[in-house]
Protein backbone atom coordinates (compact mmCIF):
# COMPACT_ATOMS: atom_id res chain seq x y z
CA UNK A 1 0.00 0.00 0.00
CA UNK A 2 2.50 2.34 1.36
CA UNK A 3 5.04 1.45 -1.62
CA UNK A 4 2.14 1.93 -4.51
CA UNK A 5 1.93 5.73 -3.48
CA UNK A 6 5.70 5.81 -3.57
CA UNK A 7 5.66 4.32 -6.81
CA UNK A 8 2.53 6.50 -8.00
CA UNK A 9 4.41 9.17 -6.95
CA UNK A 10 7.56 9.08 -8.72
CA UNK A 11 5.36 7.98 -11.77
CA UNK A 12 3.65 11.40 -11.44
CA UNK A 13 7.03 13.28 -11.08
CA UNK A 14 8.79 11.53 -13.91
CA UNK A 15 5.46 12.80 -15.74
CA UNK A 16 5.54 15.95 -14.78
CA UNK A 17 9.25 16.20 -15.30
CA UNK A 18 9.73 14.32 -18.54
CA UNK A 19 6.74 17.22 -20.44
CA UNK A 20 9.21 19.87 -19.02
CA UNK A 21 12.80 21.31 -21.22
CA UNK A 22 14.65 21.02 -18.15
CA UNK A 23 14.91 17.20 -17.72
CA UNK A 24 16.48 16.72 -20.91
CA UNK A 25 18.50 20.36 -20.65
CA UNK A 26 20.14 18.69 -17.20
CA UNK A 27 20.54 15.11 -18.78
CA UNK A 28 22.64 16.47 -21.26
CA UNK A 29 24.52 18.68 -19.25
CA UNK A 30 25.39 15.35 -16.42
CA UNK A 31 26.60 13.16 -19.35
CA UNK A 32 28.92 15.56 -20.56
CA UNK A 33 30.56 16.29 -17.64
CA UNK A 34 30.54 12.87 -16.95
CA UNK A 35 32.01 12.01 -20.15
CA UNK A 36 34.22 14.93 -18.99
CA UNK A 37 35.32 13.31 -16.10
CA UNK A 38 36.09 10.30 -17.40
CA UNK A 39 38.35 11.46 -20.01
CA UNK A 40 40.37 13.18 -17.03
CA UNK A 41 40.49 10.20 -15.57
CA UNK A 42 41.96 8.75 -18.31
CA UNK A 43 44.44 10.97 -18.06
CA UNK A 44 43.01 13.00 -21.18
CA UNK A 45 43.18 10.29 -23.69
CA UNK A 46 42.33 11.52 -26.79
CA UNK A 47 40.19 8.07 -27.55
CA UNK A 48 37.81 8.79 -24.31
CA UNK A 49 36.47 11.72 -26.29
CA UNK A 50 33.55 13.21 -24.28
CA UNK A 51 31.11 14.10 -26.43
CA UNK A 52 31.24 10.20 -27.97
CA UNK A 53 30.82 9.25 -23.79
CA UNK A 54 27.96 11.71 -23.26
CA UNK A 55 26.61 10.63 -26.70
CA UNK A 56 26.17 7.30 -26.06
CA UNK A 57 25.06 7.31 -22.75
CA UNK A 58 22.17 10.33 -23.51
CA UNK A 59 20.84 7.80 -26.67
CA UNK A 60 21.26 4.90 -24.30
CA UNK A 61 19.02 6.48 -21.80
CA UNK A 62 16.72 7.84 -24.60
CA UNK A 63 16.03 4.45 -26.08
CA UNK A 64 15.82 2.87 -22.69
CA UNK A 65 12.67 5.42 -21.31
CA UNK A 66 11.27 5.10 -24.50
CA UNK A 67 11.83 9.12 -25.14
CA UNK A 68 11.91 10.60 -28.66
CA UNK A 69 14.66 12.51 -30.33
CA UNK A 70 12.33 15.52 -30.93
CA UNK A 71 11.18 15.10 -26.94
CA UNK A 72 14.86 15.54 -26.15
CA UNK A 73 15.81 17.72 -27.91
CA UNK A 74 13.29 20.12 -26.97
CA UNK A 75 15.35 20.84 -23.91
CA UNK A 76 18.94 20.08 -25.85
CA UNK A 77 18.20 22.72 -28.08
CA UNK A 78 19.19 26.12 -25.68
CA UNK A 79 22.51 23.81 -25.82
CA UNK A 80 22.66 23.35 -28.83
CA UNK A 81 21.61 27.36 -29.85
CA UNK A 82 25.12 28.21 -28.33
CA UNK A 83 26.88 26.89 -30.83
CA UNK A 84 26.16 30.07 -33.17
CA UNK A 85 27.53 32.34 -30.28
CA UNK A 86 30.39 30.57 -29.64
CA UNK A 87 31.42 30.24 -33.75
CA UNK A 88 31.14 33.99 -33.44
CA UNK A 89 33.96 34.29 -30.43
CA UNK A 90 36.38 32.33 -32.38
CA UNK A 91 37.08 35.72 -33.97
CA UNK A 92 38.87 36.36 -31.04
CA UNK A 93 41.62 34.23 -30.89
CA UNK A 94 41.88 34.44 -34.21
CA UNK A 95 42.27 37.94 -34.12
CA UNK A 96 45.15 37.48 -30.77
CA UNK A 97 47.27 35.19 -33.75
CA UNK A 98 46.08 36.67 -37.08
CA UNK A 99 49.96 38.09 -37.40
CA UNK A 100 50.97 34.36 -37.44
CA UNK A 101 48.16 33.72 -40.14
CA UNK A 102 48.90 36.48 -42.44
CA UNK A 103 52.19 35.49 -42.80
CA UNK A 104 51.29 31.89 -43.95
CA UNK A 105 48.58 33.18 -46.52
CA UNK A 106 49.51 31.28 -49.29
CA UNK A 107 50.39 27.90 -47.40
CA UNK A 108 47.16 28.60 -45.83
CA UNK A 109 45.25 28.29 -48.99
CA UNK A 110 47.16 25.48 -50.75
CA UNK A 111 46.12 23.51 -47.54
CA UNK A 112 42.62 24.58 -47.01
CA UNK A 113 41.73 23.37 -51.31
CA UNK A 114 43.76 19.99 -50.77
CA UNK A 115 42.53 19.48 -47.79
CA UNK A 116 39.27 20.17 -48.16
CA UNK A 117 38.80 18.24 -51.67
CA UNK A 118 40.40 15.27 -49.92
CA UNK A 119 38.13 15.05 -47.09
CA UNK A 120 35.01 14.73 -49.40
CA UNK A 121 36.44 12.73 -52.03
CA UNK A 122 38.67 10.21 -50.39
CA UNK A 123 34.74 9.44 -47.79
CA UNK A 124 32.69 9.52 -51.01
CA UNK A 125 35.38 7.27 -52.64
CA UNK A 126 35.18 4.93 -49.60
CA UNK A 127 31.38 4.60 -49.28
CA UNK A 128 31.16 4.12 -52.73
CA UNK A 129 33.73 1.30 -53.29
CA UNK A 130 32.25 -0.44 -49.95
CA UNK A 131 28.48 -0.45 -51.41
CA UNK A 132 26.74 2.42 -49.89
CA UNK A 133 23.53 3.83 -51.33
CA UNK A 134 23.37 7.27 -53.43
CA UNK A 135 21.67 8.96 -50.53
CA UNK A 136 24.71 7.89 -47.98
CA UNK A 137 27.40 8.53 -50.28
CA UNK A 138 25.88 11.98 -50.59
CA UNK A 139 25.25 12.56 -46.72
CA UNK A 140 28.70 11.48 -46.22
CA UNK A 141 30.64 14.40 -48.64
CA UNK A 142 30.37 17.65 -46.79
CA UNK A 143 31.25 14.99 -43.42
CA UNK A 144 34.35 17.82 -42.35
CA UNK A 145 32.59 20.59 -42.60
CA UNK A 146 30.76 22.71 -39.66
CA UNK A 147 27.37 21.27 -39.26
CA UNK A 148 24.70 23.93 -40.40
CA UNK A 149 26.62 24.44 -43.80
CA UNK A 150 27.25 20.83 -44.00
CA UNK A 151 23.36 20.14 -43.59
CA UNK A 152 22.84 22.63 -46.42
CA UNK A 153 25.32 21.55 -48.71
CA UNK A 154 23.77 17.93 -48.37
CA UNK A 155 20.28 18.89 -48.63
CA UNK A 156 20.62 20.64 -51.97
CA UNK A 157 22.65 17.77 -53.68
CA UNK A 158 20.18 15.15 -52.83
CA UNK A 159 21.09 13.95 -49.34
CA UNK A 160 19.41 13.38 -46.06
CA UNK A 161 20.64 16.64 -43.93
CA UNK A 162 19.75 15.04 -40.58
CA UNK A 163 22.36 12.20 -41.66
CA UNK A 164 24.62 14.53 -42.56
CA UNK A 165 24.80 15.88 -39.24
CA UNK A 166 25.13 12.99 -37.40
CA UNK A 167 27.89 11.90 -40.01
CA UNK A 168 29.74 15.30 -38.85
CA UNK A 169 29.54 14.77 -35.28
CA UNK A 170 31.19 11.77 -36.04
CA UNK A 171 34.18 12.78 -38.15
CA UNK A 172 34.71 15.71 -35.72
CA UNK A 173 34.89 12.43 -32.80
CA UNK A 174 37.08 11.00 -34.83
CA UNK A 175 38.82 13.61 -35.66
CA UNK A 176 39.61 14.97 -32.07
CA UNK A 177 40.00 11.73 -30.81
CA UNK A 178 42.71 10.13 -33.90
CA UNK A 179 43.84 13.39 -35.25
CA UNK A 180 46.62 14.27 -32.45
CA UNK A 181 47.61 10.69 -32.60
CA UNK A 182 48.28 10.53 -36.41
CA UNK A 183 49.66 14.44 -36.44
CA UNK A 184 52.10 12.98 -34.14
CA UNK A 185 52.80 9.76 -35.79
CA UNK A 186 53.51 11.54 -38.86
CA UNK A 187 55.63 13.92 -37.55
CA UNK A 188 53.54 17.30 -37.57
CA UNK A 189 55.24 19.31 -34.78
CA UNK A 190 54.62 22.90 -35.84
CA UNK A 191 50.98 23.90 -33.49
CA UNK A 192 49.79 25.79 -36.28
CA UNK A 193 49.58 22.98 -39.07
CA UNK A 194 48.31 20.54 -36.39
CA UNK A 195 45.64 23.34 -35.61
CA UNK A 196 44.87 23.83 -39.37
CA UNK A 197 44.56 19.64 -39.68
CA UNK A 198 42.27 19.43 -36.89
CA UNK A 199 40.02 22.59 -38.14
CA UNK A 200 40.10 21.52 -42.04
CA UNK A 201 39.09 17.41 -40.76
CA UNK A 202 37.26 17.87 -37.62
CA UNK A 203 35.47 21.64 -37.91
CA UNK A 204 34.68 22.42 -34.36
CA UNK A 205 34.91 19.70 -32.75
CA UNK A 206 38.72 18.97 -33.65
CA UNK A 207 39.03 23.26 -33.03
CA UNK A 208 37.85 22.03 -29.94
CA UNK A 209 40.02 19.77 -28.89
CA UNK A 210 42.90 22.02 -30.67
CA UNK A 211 41.88 25.06 -28.05
CA UNK A 212 41.93 22.97 -25.13
CA UNK A 213 45.93 22.31 -26.36
CA UNK A 214 47.02 25.45 -27.28
CA UNK A 215 45.99 28.90 -28.68
CA UNK A 216 47.98 29.23 -31.52
CA UNK A 217 46.36 25.77 -33.03
CA UNK A 218 42.93 27.22 -31.40
CA UNK A 219 43.27 30.18 -33.48
CA UNK A 220 44.39 27.85 -37.00
CA UNK A 221 41.51 25.81 -36.22
CA UNK A 222 38.89 27.60 -36.06
CA UNK A 223 40.38 29.40 -39.16
CA UNK A 224 40.50 25.83 -41.13
CA UNK A 225 37.09 25.48 -40.12
CA UNK A 226 35.59 28.53 -41.56
CA UNK A 227 37.37 28.36 -44.76
CA UNK A 228 36.62 24.57 -45.00
CA UNK A 229 33.07 25.39 -44.56
CA UNK A 230 33.26 27.82 -47.46
CA UNK A 231 35.49 26.20 -50.23
CA UNK A 232 33.10 23.06 -49.49
CA UNK A 233 30.25 25.25 -50.03
CA UNK A 234 31.27 26.16 -53.25
CA UNK A 235 33.33 23.26 -55.15
CA UNK A 236 31.34 20.13 -53.81
CA UNK A 237 27.90 21.05 -55.60
CA UNK A 238 30.49 22.30 -58.45
CA UNK A 239 32.40 19.03 -58.35
CA UNK A 240 28.84 17.09 -58.06
CA UNK A 241 27.63 18.48 -60.69
CA UNK A 242 30.66 18.11 -63.02
CA UNK A 243 31.10 14.46 -62.58
CA UNK A 244 27.61 13.25 -62.12
CA UNK A 245 25.11 14.81 -64.48
CA UNK A 246 25.29 16.50 -67.66
CA UNK B 1 29.78 41.49 -19.47
CA UNK B 2 26.07 41.26 -20.45
CA UNK B 3 26.85 43.89 -23.18
CA UNK B 4 29.50 41.79 -24.74
CA UNK B 5 27.45 38.68 -24.73
CA UNK B 6 24.55 40.97 -26.49
CA UNK B 7 27.33 42.18 -29.47
CA UNK B 8 28.35 38.79 -30.28
CA UNK B 9 24.60 37.79 -30.37
CA UNK B 10 24.32 41.01 -32.48
CA UNK B 11 27.09 40.25 -34.63
CA UNK B 12 25.75 36.35 -35.66
CA UNK B 13 22.31 38.51 -36.02
CA UNK B 14 23.76 40.75 -38.64
CA UNK B 15 26.00 37.99 -40.23
CA UNK B 16 22.62 36.05 -40.37
CA UNK B 17 20.48 38.44 -42.26
CA UNK B 18 23.61 39.09 -44.62
CA UNK B 19 23.90 35.74 -45.13
CA UNK B 20 20.01 35.38 -46.23
CA UNK B 21 20.38 38.16 -48.10
CA UNK B 22 22.71 37.78 -50.07
CA UNK B 23 22.37 34.16 -50.95
CA UNK B 24 26.06 33.35 -49.63
CA UNK B 25 26.97 29.52 -49.01
CA UNK B 26 28.27 30.63 -45.77
CA UNK B 27 26.96 29.86 -42.07
CA UNK B 28 25.68 33.06 -40.33
CA UNK B 29 27.65 32.51 -37.02
CA UNK B 30 30.55 32.24 -39.67
CA UNK B 31 29.73 35.54 -40.93
CA UNK B 32 29.40 37.00 -37.64
CA UNK B 33 32.81 35.72 -36.51
CA UNK B 34 34.39 38.06 -39.51
CA UNK B 35 32.36 40.74 -38.36
CA UNK B 36 33.57 40.56 -34.80
CA UNK B 37 37.00 40.00 -36.31
CA UNK B 38 36.79 43.26 -38.09
CA UNK B 39 35.67 44.80 -35.46
CA UNK B 40 38.92 44.01 -33.42
CA UNK B 41 41.18 45.10 -35.89
CA UNK B 42 39.79 48.12 -35.81
CA UNK B 43 39.54 48.65 -32.32
CA UNK B 44 43.47 46.79 -32.13
CA UNK B 45 42.14 45.50 -28.81
CA UNK B 46 40.57 42.48 -26.96
CA UNK B 47 38.29 44.24 -24.06
CA UNK B 48 38.82 42.04 -21.25
CA UNK B 49 34.84 41.74 -20.81
CA UNK B 50 34.75 40.33 -23.99
CA UNK B 51 37.27 38.32 -23.22
CA UNK B 52 35.81 36.31 -20.38
CA UNK B 53 32.58 36.11 -22.16
CA UNK B 54 34.17 34.33 -25.27
CA UNK B 55 36.54 32.27 -23.17
CA UNK B 56 32.98 30.82 -21.14
CA UNK B 57 31.70 29.77 -24.32
CA UNK B 58 34.85 28.57 -26.10
CA UNK B 59 36.11 26.66 -22.99
CA UNK B 60 32.70 24.06 -23.24
CA UNK B 61 32.92 24.00 -27.27
CA UNK B 62 32.53 20.58 -27.65
CA UNK B 63 29.39 20.24 -24.97
CA UNK B 64 27.67 22.09 -27.63
CA UNK B 65 27.70 19.27 -30.30
CA UNK B 66 26.01 16.53 -27.66
CA UNK B 67 22.48 17.44 -28.91
CA UNK B 68 23.50 17.25 -32.71
CA UNK B 69 25.46 13.96 -31.50
CA UNK B 70 22.49 12.61 -30.38
CA UNK B 71 20.87 12.45 -33.63
CA UNK B 72 22.43 9.53 -33.83
CA UNK B 73 19.80 7.54 -32.19
CA UNK B 74 17.41 8.74 -35.34
CA UNK B 75 19.44 6.96 -38.27
CA UNK B 76 20.26 4.01 -36.44
CA UNK B 77 18.46 1.50 -39.26
CA UNK B 78 19.76 3.47 -42.10
CA UNK B 79 23.37 3.07 -40.45
CA UNK B 80 22.49 -0.48 -39.70
CA UNK B 81 22.63 -1.07 -43.69
CA UNK B 82 25.29 0.99 -44.90
CA UNK B 83 27.48 1.21 -41.04
CA UNK B 84 30.31 -0.19 -42.56
CA UNK B 85 30.68 1.44 -45.68
CA UNK B 86 30.00 4.32 -43.39
CA UNK B 87 32.38 3.99 -40.71
CA UNK B 88 35.75 2.68 -43.46
CA UNK B 89 34.89 5.79 -45.05
CA UNK B 90 35.20 7.80 -41.86
CA UNK B 91 37.76 6.49 -39.74
CA UNK B 92 39.87 6.24 -42.94
CA UNK B 93 39.07 9.43 -44.63
CA UNK B 94 39.45 11.49 -41.54
CA UNK B 95 42.86 9.60 -40.58
CA UNK B 96 43.86 10.49 -43.96
CA UNK B 97 42.85 14.20 -44.20
CA UNK B 98 44.28 15.39 -40.80
CA UNK B 99 48.09 13.70 -42.34
CA UNK B 100 48.14 15.08 -45.71
CA UNK B 101 46.66 18.83 -44.58
CA UNK B 102 49.06 18.54 -41.44
CA UNK B 103 52.24 17.48 -43.69
CA UNK B 104 51.20 20.34 -46.55
CA UNK B 105 50.92 23.15 -44.03
CA UNK B 106 54.37 21.95 -42.36
CA UNK B 107 55.97 22.13 -45.38
CA UNK B 108 55.03 25.18 -46.65
CA UNK B 109 55.09 27.43 -43.81
CA UNK B 110 58.34 25.33 -42.83
CA UNK B 111 60.15 26.69 -45.86
CA UNK B 112 59.05 30.52 -45.22
CA UNK B 113 59.35 30.49 -41.93
CA UNK B 114 62.88 28.98 -42.47
CA UNK B 115 63.41 32.46 -45.04
CA UNK B 116 62.67 34.52 -41.90
CA UNK B 117 64.23 33.31 -39.93
CA UNK B 118 67.36 33.59 -42.22
CA UNK B 119 66.54 37.06 -43.07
Amino acid sequence: MMHETVQTGIQDVWVYLSASPLLHLTLTLVAYQAGMWIYKRAGMNPLLNPVLIAVVALVSILLVTGTSYETYFEGAQFVHFLLGPATVSLAIPLYRQFHRVRKSALAIAISLLTGSIFASASAMAIAWLLGAGTQTIISIGPKSVTAPVAMGISESLGGLPSLTAVLVIATGILGAALGPLVLTAVGVKDWASRGFAMGTTAHGIGTARALQVDEVAGAFSGLAMGLNALATAILLPLAWSLFFQD
Amino acid sequence: MLNYLTLIFLCQLIGEAFVAFVELPVPGPVMGMVLLFAGLSVRRSVPDDLDTVSRALLSNLSLLFVPAGTGIMVHLGLLANDGLAVSAALVVSTVATVAVTGLLMQALTAKRGGNQDDA
